[in-house]
């Protein structure tokens, strides 16, 4: 027992000394004009056909574009919690100058990593607290859903549509909401019907909620996770429904009619670019149709008029004369919430907390 | 309500209940048996992944059930040897089994993220499908009735055959049963195999019946329930059909209850529906041992270790 | 030539000891086959799960976080089995108790002074005690397997949980995601940089960082203190009579239905410290994503360190390193996170297998001698 006593504490006496040493022969590298490190977190697994599959193909679009002036490495899979906070603080020790957080469950593990470690820049995606070196960005995910409204507006027949979101975040409400705002624009008697599963993958719990609307009397559906589960299920009951993050027709060929393909590109590119160059500002970016962070996946398996009307609500939101959050947009309990004339703020999408009418739920 | 509405509820709660049907099926066997086999979420995600390998592989499903029954029952031999050639405890055991299980299935699983595989086809040809009552019959996917076959098969061989008998001699004093000539290692092995099958099987119902994706923790603790369904069916095979569905319905309306609007399933809220199978196992429980003496229904050797006196 | 199997005169304490240690290792000779066989880097999957954290130090301080609660819940549970009681519903009484603690938490958000994180974590500690007395009220009572109740508990313990993170104690500042409000200064673990305490004290050029919570250092007082009393008290040696000879318990006036509820009330509050820890340390609040399987991790914490205080805390220290080297398996193989739990089962596995040899020999014999020459049998 003394032996090993003994052993254990030279074993970690040398390597303190070792650790301690680290930090200085980083250094030393580090002045070599080193390409810059970039991590990335995400919430799912890189295959998973949507959100982080896009971000995914964002990456290597960004590591093409900048050649050999970075390298990345990404983590998948990671619970937002403590082991984000343990997975960011990897990233850190090891030398990233940027750091990208892919799910807003991270945000408070990111704040706190930012604060020890002040020469790091930090993007949170879709987050909303700040700090010198931490940037938000985010996409005007609305924009795809009111495309996908307005299909679902006409190609409803039971005047129903279904909706698997997961959490009330203002990412997710906005999306409800523009969801059924583009809708009833076509078709003013159509209603929402949403449920909440608290998940953002699990294809088990998704296909079982997409059964559950579908057997409530949705007949066109739209979701917010990150699997195929429930594109897949809609196929097998041929219920129209739309892809979310990525083309996610080859999950289903007949029913799905379009996806929003999340193009984070451009805001890695750009971020990358930034830090190399020293020009890097904590400012927050939220970007849409016009700036190429958001496409639509061709329009298939719909009759001439509704892909003429989709299309054209493409158009609009690139040619500015369409929002879909131009008012009068009222709540559930039926109070004004943006005026007619007026145009919902920026700041009021990032941080919706309320339902518009036409919406069957509540905000859980 | 009408009834559309109602045979929609039916036949997806059909669906949801038969993965906890095959798996509590095989655990019953198991602690009929005398033995608590706690690793059957661990069996279950095995062989939903052996059964998703396979079909991706192969592109066939029977095949699949196939090799997820022989992989749960590969796999819950490792418990079968810890337990009862080693007389290893057998909840830590089994709990070690569920982490494993979980672990591989994840492990193995890597490769198959965002694969979509071809499932069964429903057994019986659509067109008896077109009227309400044709409808709650015959949509189903082959392995629901399977499910049924299974829950005669077994309590025909536990109530009305001999090795059967032996099974629950063993299971009920094993020390008896040894002295008069039994093997009641022997006859564990088997009904640990068994219940490793059923878990494999259970398991395969995932990807082949209701969602043809592979993500890891597939099952999302429907192992845990089944071990519930046992005890809160008495240990009795025809009762844990009804059980099966009972707690498949309380797990839709928790479903329900998430979904907007108002429907009578949000007098609970969707975390109570989900708990209550839990709380409903623990007062079934509470009755039956409490009525007699010593367990009640429980199977009296369960979770003991076998050490033969001799 | 063949194996016999002998029954020993009396158990091998080296065996004890060893077993343990052969585990862990042949985990990691059997776990790099079984990684090389699917697929992976077999040896690097071994080395980064549980060398690298040991090698990197500023891993060192995310093995203590992970240690602390495992064997706080660990001694508990081990406890516990030594009187062949099974709770296996740790996790539910850990969630209970972190649930009470921010409750405490959040009726004091608006309030300062020293008493608010102790009443906390006193809330936490009996928060636990009290999700643990159900299964031991229920056997006491109605002679309910208690493994069967507490396991049912936790499952009941989590959608409680649930039920209260997306619901009524949501933070109305986090934009409706299903967590409780952050906890305030005053809720919230101290703690300290090892590191840079030795730094300033001795002078040695260290840097980075090793911060330890205070739950951690009461976790050490814990295991210091049960170790005393098992050892010395008279609960110790309640705890293991009731366990080993039932019987004899009886007729030495040890009651098992006390010894059910002591042990249930001991181990559930050792668990729901553990989880108010996690909330007022690591965590800072409770959100879906709070149940971490401490609660069933502990049980293998508990096996593997041979039901003993002390082996508790070196077992403990072995899993959190493969909860930390996972993280870095991903990290750098791109290995799935939850291929640890092979490692654990394994390290399990191994050591029940083991166990045998404590109780029995294992001799080689020649081919089987004259009947005469055989060896009486010891009786069993």
């Amino acid at each position: 027992m003394i032996n090993l006593n003994r052993r254990r504490f030279v074993q970690a006496a040398a390597t303190t000394a070792i650790a301690a040493a680290l930090p200085l022969i980083h250094t030393r590298a580090a002045q070599a004009a080193d390409p810059l490190k970039i991590g990335y977190i995400y919430v799912g697994p890189v295959n998973d056909g949507g959100w982080n599959t896009a971000h995914e193909a964002a990456r290597q679009e960004m590591m093409k574009a900048l050649g050999d002036k970075v390298t990345s490495s990404y983590v998948e899979n990671v619970a937002e919690g403590p082991d984000s906070e343990r997975v960011i603080r990897d990233f850190a020790n090891q030398g990233c100058g940027l750091i990208f957080a892919t799910s807003v469950g991270y945000m408070d593990a990111l704040m706190k990593v930012a604060k020890d470690f002040p020469d790091i820049k930090f993007e949170m995606c879709t987050g909303f607290k700040h700090a010198p070196n931490v940037a938000n960005y985010n996409i005007r995910f609305h924009e795809g859903r009111s495309v996908i409204g307005t299909i679902a507006g006409m190609l409803t027949k039971t005047n129903v549509g279904g909706y698997l979101a997961t959490f009330p975040v203002p990412e997710v409400v906005s999306g409800i909401n523009s969801f059924q705002l583009a809708a009833q624009k076509v078709n003013p008697k159509f209603r929402t019907k949403v449920i909440w599963i608290n998940t953002w993958f699990d294809p088990a719990k998704e296909a079982d909620a997409a059964r559950a609307l579908i057997d409530q009397g949705c007949d066109v559906m739209t979701q917010h996770t990150d699997s195929p589960a429930a594109v897949q299920l809609c196929e097998t009951k041929g219920i129209p429904t739309f892809g979310q993050g990525a083309d996610q027709s080859k999950f289903a060929p007949t029913m799905c009619k379009t996806s929003t393909e999340d193009q984070w590109g451009p805001f890695y590119t750009t971020a990358a670019k930034d830090v190399l160059a020293g020009s890097w500002k904590a400012e927050d970016e939220y970007w849409g149709m016009k700036e190429g962070a958001i496409k639509m996946a061709p329009i298939t398996n719909v009759p001439d008029d509704v892909k003429a009307a989709g299309d054209k609500v493409i158009q609009g939101w690139m040619d500015g004369s369409y929002n879909v959050y131009a008012g009068p947009i009222k709540d559930q309990s039926g109070a004004v919430k943006v005026a007619e004339g007026k145009v919902m703020s920026d700041d009021e999408i990032l941080g919706l907390n309320w339902l518009v009418d036409g919406v069957d739920g509540k905000m859980s | 309500m009408n009834v559309d509405f109602l045979i929609a509820v039916i036949i997806t709660v059909v669906g949801a209940s038969t993965p906890i049907l095959f798996a509590a099926l095989g655990e019953l066997v198991t602690e009929k048996a005398g033995v608590l086999n706690l690793g059957v979420e661990g069996m279950m995600l095995v062989g939903a992944i052996a059964a998703f390998a396979t079909v991706d592989i192969t592109g066939n499903p029977w095949l699949a059930v196939v090799v997820a029954a022989a992989a749960g029952s590969a796999v819950s031999m490792i418990f079968a040897v810890l337990t009862l050639s080693l007389s290893a405890n057998q909840v830590a055991t089994g709990l070690a089994l569920t982490i494993f299980g979980t672990g591989l299935s994840t492990l193995v699983g890597k490769g198959f993220t965002g694969r979509i595989i071809k499932t069964f086809d429903t057994v019986f040809p659509q067109a008896l499908a077109a009227n309400p009552v044709g409808r709650v019959l015959f949509s189903y996917s082959p392995l629901v009735y399977f499910s049924f076959i299974m829950v005669a098969l077994v309590a025909w061989f536990l109530n009305r055959t001999r090795a059967g008998l032996i099974l629950r001699a063993v299971g009920e004093n094993d020390l008896s049963a040894h002295s008069i000539g039994y093997s009641v290692i022997g006859v564990r092995y088997a009904a640990i195999a068994f219940g490793g099958a059923m878990a494999g099987i259970g398991g395969a119902t995932f990807p082949l019946v209701l969602t043809p994706l592979w993500a890891e923790g597939l099952t999302g603790g429907r192992g845990w329930i089944a071990i519930a369904l046992v005890v809160f069916a008495g240990w009795r095979p025809v009762w844990l059909l009804g059980g099966a569905y009972f707690f498949g319905l309380l797990s839709t309306f928790e479903l329900y209850a998430k979904a907007s609007g108002a429907s009578w399933t949000s007098i609970l809220p969707s975390e109570g529906w989900a708990a209550l199978p839990y709380i409903a196992t623990i007062v079934v429980l509470a009755v039956i041992s409490a009525s007699k003496r010593g367990g009640g229904g429980a199977p009296a050797c369960l979770g003991r270790s076998f050490v033969p006196s001799a | 030539m063949r194996f016999k199997l002998e029954k020993r005169a009396e158990p091998s304490r080296f065996m004890l000891y060893a077993t343990p240690i052969g585990s862990v290792l042949v985990t990691m000779i059997v776990g790099a086959i079984i990684f090389s066989v699917i697929g992976y880097d077999g040896i690097g999957a071994v080395y980064q799960t549980f060398i690298a954290p040991i090698a990197t130090a500023y891993k060192w301080q995310d093995i203590a976080i992970k240690a602390s609660p495992l064997i706080l819940i660990g001694v508990g549970l081990a406890v516990g089995n030594r009187a062949a009681i099974w709770n296996i519903g740790a996790e539910g009484q850990y969630v209970v108790g972190a649930l009470a603690g921010t409750g405490i938490g959040l009726l004091t958000q608006n309030a300062t002074g020293l008493w608010i994180l102790p009443s906390m974590l006193v809330a936490g500690l009996i928060g636990g005690a009290v999700w643990g007395a159900i299964p031991a009220l229920l056997r006491t009572r109605f002679n309910v397997n208690e493994t069967l109740s507490s396991l049912m508990m936790t499952y009941v313990a989590i959608h409680l949980m649930n039920y209260l993170v997306t619901g009524a104690w949501k933070d109305p500042s986090g934009f409706s995601f299903p967590e409780t409000p952050l906890v305030t200064a005053d809720q919230t673990l101290p703690s300290w940089d090892l590191f840079q305490i030795v730094h300033q004290a001795f002078g040695w050029p260290i840097s980075g960082h090793f911060r330890v919570h205070l739950g951690i250092l009461l976790t050490l007082v814990i295991v210091v203190v049960m170790a005393v009393l098992m050892a010395r008290s008279v609960f110790g040696f309640q705890v293991r009579v009731v366990g080993s000879a039932p019987n004899a318990a009886r007729h030495g006036g040890f009651s098992q239905k006390q010894t059910i509820w002591l042990v249930f009330l001991l181990s559930g509050g050792l668990a729901g410290l553990a989880g108010i820890f996690e909330v007022t340390g690591p965590f800072g609040q409770m959100s879906l994503g709070f149940p971490q399987n401490y609660g069933f991790t502990a049980i293998i914490v508990a096996f593997l360190g041979r039901l003993n205080p002390i082996g508790v805390v070196i077992a403990g220290i072995v899993l959190a390193i493969t909860y930390v080297g996972g993280d870095m398996a991903q990290s750098v193989l791109l290995l799935p996170n939850a291929s640890k739990g092979i490692f654990q089962a394994m390290m399990l596995f191994f050591l029940l297998a083991s166990d045998i040899l404590i109780r029995y020999r294992v001799r080689l014999v020649s081919a089987t001698p004259a009947p005469a020459a055989q060896p009486a049998r010891s009786p069993a």
